[in-house]
């Protein structure tokens, strides 16, 4: 290794960001719009969704019929590269705890592939410590965030319905597509079952939308998760915010570069983050007045533990030691089974937006419950695209129930076995609970002291347990389920198998992948490594903008709120700049 | 050897069982194609790319004897019907042969279950599955087709028909034939006006005048 050396680059940025997903995606727009210079690293492959297709594909374009792979765990048309293991790039985890960590690596991260649900936090969500004692308050309340909740309504667009909730704020809405037919059965059977249901709220553009005129709107393929190629009519970082930040002129993409260390001066303050290149694996500098960190709730955690220094010996940020603390993900757990109404249904294209129509958001108190936070309920269900796992086990199925009208021995083949599958096709159903957790300080990811990746940077090593509270909740939602397809006539096929020893089939923390908390903000900069505008309390030229600056994430899917978050701290960023303070 | 001496053989245990597939096999595989440079009809990242060419590349998994009665096995789940074409119409048992190196949990369960179908119809017939008329081998077939009256003794021939009945009809209904068959008709741009009038009608459904009011609804033509 004699020939080792870091090349600096010459260029000086105004900012770096490290990622470019929802948070750096949003960063980068809206500081490459103001007019700074902003180099971005990303760790994955560059990914343009106007070449790298998936979208409208037949089954059949997949030699493994849309499969999931290693490298596509969620299926060989979706569009996120990454997974739950990449070669070369481990994790550990304390004795006797789960945790399963997604990491994409692609430009524009994981928003290339996301269900696209865009709630926005109620007023209660940043304080829910003053009402339950639990966890703790956000440093902000509802009213800092709305006015960012309006702007990106409106700048990428979503769907929904204003209803007066109170936890559920209004917005600005484009229209939702009519319920399906599942799904007017579901909105049945659960409002018979005491389940509040509305229209969901997705950032797809059922009409074209008055912010740009480079986005089309939604032709009802169903695939957002392989990204919107075609008319780029749902929200991805990529298609949204990357690419129509690249045109400013304002904005070097630095791609296959994996973050090493934020690096700081003799004051302490951020100077630039040296990478290394994973092309060529030289090691690289580049630097930049201001440094934003939005790698993903863990993977920024994980640069600020490793960009050690003496004015920073715990680390950036980390004055506080909460740095990678009170790590949490969304609960998770879920059903499904048969509509045998939907038994011999008629068929017509009903592939309809990517995602549900119509949801459930938290419909009860937790005051008169046995756990303290909420969940919102997603539904699926309909005639989709045949895939992969098509058509499997029907010896469970066509000995059960009559097809047209014959009782039949279960199993078999031939002619008669091609008349089951067509019986049944479209007629299955599912539910899955997304809850609030409680941000503990004990749960956490941590320097591994005895590992590195390949790259030679000290790996995470998580420490996460879930509490009763998390656990009684995915207790609470199996019971809904499990009224709610009562309500509806559905058979229950999977998902009910659930007690105490399986947690209630409450999903391993991280599974979710709404992972938040490790960098979190807070007025007291002893319990917190941010303050309110997503800025460092110890290095003021430092912001996080992802999942990370978290204090708690409500029952609502967080990428509307890092979004809203991402771009006030942006706001403040370009203001703080013209006041000379940056 | 002559493949019907040779079953015998092992019927009467005069060679080892290995020696014969280990024959069938060297008999049957071809060579290794070349492929230059595949292309594929979605996006594929450069990990993808590199992995796809070795599973393109690399050896056939199934002899040409098991592929045979792959033929014969997936042709009697999925025939033609009045419907759609059948199993090999649609190409299924080259599905078969690719998802299995594409996921090797699939190989021992396949390998293992045709040779104790072949195994079975050696006792029964004195012939491989192949060799076996259409009445002997419907007779074998519904001894494994239909779980819940299966004999204990054929439990193991059970699964391996379930799988083969998964990967069959899974191999078919992807394909054009299959989708046809479905009558699925999405995956093309459309407008969503919502559940056509006369399935509402058929279900006893209706939309409320709230989502008539805030719903997206396309002028219908």
């Amino acid at each position: 290794m004699g020939d080792l050396q870091v090349k600096k680059q010459p260029k000086k940025y105004d900012v770096v960001i490290v990622g470019s997903g929802a948070g750096g995606g949003m960063a980068t727009y809206i500081l490459a719009n103001a007019g700074l210079k902003v180099c971005v690293i990303e760790a994955g492959e560059m990914y343009d969704p106007q070449k790298n297709i998936t979208q409208l594909k037949n089954p059949w374009d997949s030699p493994r019929r849309g499969a999931s792979t290693k490298y596509r765990p969620f299926g060989d048309f979706d569009a996120c590269y990454g997974g739950w293991d990449i070669d070369g790039e481990p994790y550990t985890k304390a004795e006797g705890t789960s945790w399963s960590w997604w990491r994409a690596r692609m430009l524009g991260g994981r928003t290339n592939h996301w269900g696209r649900i865009s709630l926005r936090f109620g007023p209660k969500d940043f304080k829910r410590k003053s009402i339950d004692g639990l966890g703790d308050d956000w440093p902000i309340g509802y009213e800092d965030v709305k006015p960012y909740y309006d702007k990106i309504d409106k700048l990428i667009g979503v769907f929904g319905t204003n209803e007066g909730l109170d936890n559920d704020p209004d917005g600005f809405f484009l229209p939702p597509p009519k319920p399906r037919l599942h799904e007017l059965i579901i909105k049945k059977g659960a409002t018979n079952a005491g389940v509040k249901v509305i229209p969901s709220r997705l950032s797809i553009l059922t009409q074209k939308i008055q912010s740009t005129t480079e986005r089309g709107s939604c032709f009802f393929c169903g695939q957002c998760g392989r990204n919107c190629s075609m008319a780029k009519a749902d929200f991805s970082s990529t298609n949204v915010l990357l690419y129509p930040a690249l045109k400013t002129g304002n904005v070097d993409i630095v791609a296959n570069a994996m973050a090493r260390e934020v690096l700081t001066n003799s004051e302490g303050l951020a100077t630039g983050v040296s990478y290394i290149n994973k092309d060529d694996m030289m090691e690289y500098q580049v630097s930049g007045r201001t440094v934003i960190v939005a790698a993903s709730a863990c993977e920024s955690a994980r640069l600020l533990l490793n960009s050690k220094s003496d004015r920073h010996p715990n680390g950036l940020a980390n004055n506080s030691n909460v740095v990678g603390k009170y790590l949490h993900d969304s609960t998770g757990a879920a059903l499904g089974g048969y509509l045998p109404q939907l038994f011999d249904r008629k068929r017509y294209n009903e592939d309809g937006v990517g995602g549900m129509h119509i949801y459930s958001p938290w419909w009860l108190d937790n005051k008169k419950l046995d756990f303290p936070r909420g969940y919102h309920v997603e539904y699926w269900g309909g005639m989709s695209q045949p895939s992969y796992g098509f058509g499997f086990d029907i010896e469970n199925q066509n000995g059960k129930y009559l097809v047209k009208g014959k009782k039949k021995e279960a199993g078999g083949y031939g002619v008669s076995l091609k008349e089951d599958y067509r019986f049944f096709y479209g007629a299955g159903v599912g539910m899955a609970g997304r809850g609030e957790a409680i941000p503990l300080e004990s749960n956490l990811c941590e320097i591994d002291p005895n590992m590195v990746d390949k790259f030679g940077i000290p790996v995470l090593r998580f420490n996460v347990k879930w509490s009763e509270h998390e656990i009684n909740q995915a207790k609470h939602m199996k019971e809904t389920f499990k009224e709610v397809m009562h309500q509806m006539g559905a058979i229950i096929t999977w998902g009910a198998d659930d007690d105490a020893k399986n947690n209630y089939g409450l999903s391993q923390p991280g599974e979710i992948i709404h992972e938040g908390g490790t960098v979190r903000m807070g007025n007291d900069p002893k319990r917190s490594a941010l303050n309110k505008w997503s800025q460092a309390h110890d290095c003021k030229n430092l912001f996080c903008v992802d999942g990370g600056q978290f204090v708690s994430q409500a029952d609502k899917n967080i990428t509307w709120t890092i979004l809203a978050l991402s771009m006030r701290a942006s706001e403040y960023i370009v203001d703080e700049m013209k006041k000379h303070n940056l | 050897m002559d493949r019907r001496k040779s079953l015998k053989l092992i019927a009467t245990g005069v060679i080892a069982v290995p020696a014969v597939i280990a024959g069938c096999k060297t008999d049957d595989k071809k060579k290794v194609e070349q492929i230059v440079e595949p292309t594929f009809n979605l996006d594929r990242n450069k990990d993808e790319l590199k992995y796809e060419k070795e599973l393109l590349t690399g050896e056939k998994f199934f002899t040409d004897h098991e592929m045979a009665t792959i033929t014969v096995l997936a042709d009697i789940i999925i025939p033609k019907d009045e419907v759609s074409g059948s199993a090999t119409d649609a190409k299924v048992p080259d599905f078969i042969e690719f998802i299995v190196k594409d996921m090797p949990s699939h190989q021992t369960p396949m390998r293992g279950g045709l040779r104790w179908l072949d195994m079975q119809c050696l006792k029964k017939y004195e012939k491989s599955f192949t060799d076996c008329n259409q009445q002997q081998q419907i007779e074998i077939v519904n001894a494994i087709a239909y779980p819940e009256k299966a004999k204990p003794g054929m439990l193991q021939g059970v699964k391996f028909f379930n799988l083969m009945r998964n990967l069959t009809a899974t191999g078919f209904y992807t394909t054009q034939i299959g989708v046809t068959d479905l009558s699925y008709t999405g995956n093309a741009p459309t407008q969503w006006n919502g559940v056509p009038d006369d399935v509402l009608k058929q279900y006893g459904l209706a939309y409320s005048e709230k989502e008539m009011k805030e719903c997206v609804s396309f002028n219908k033509t």
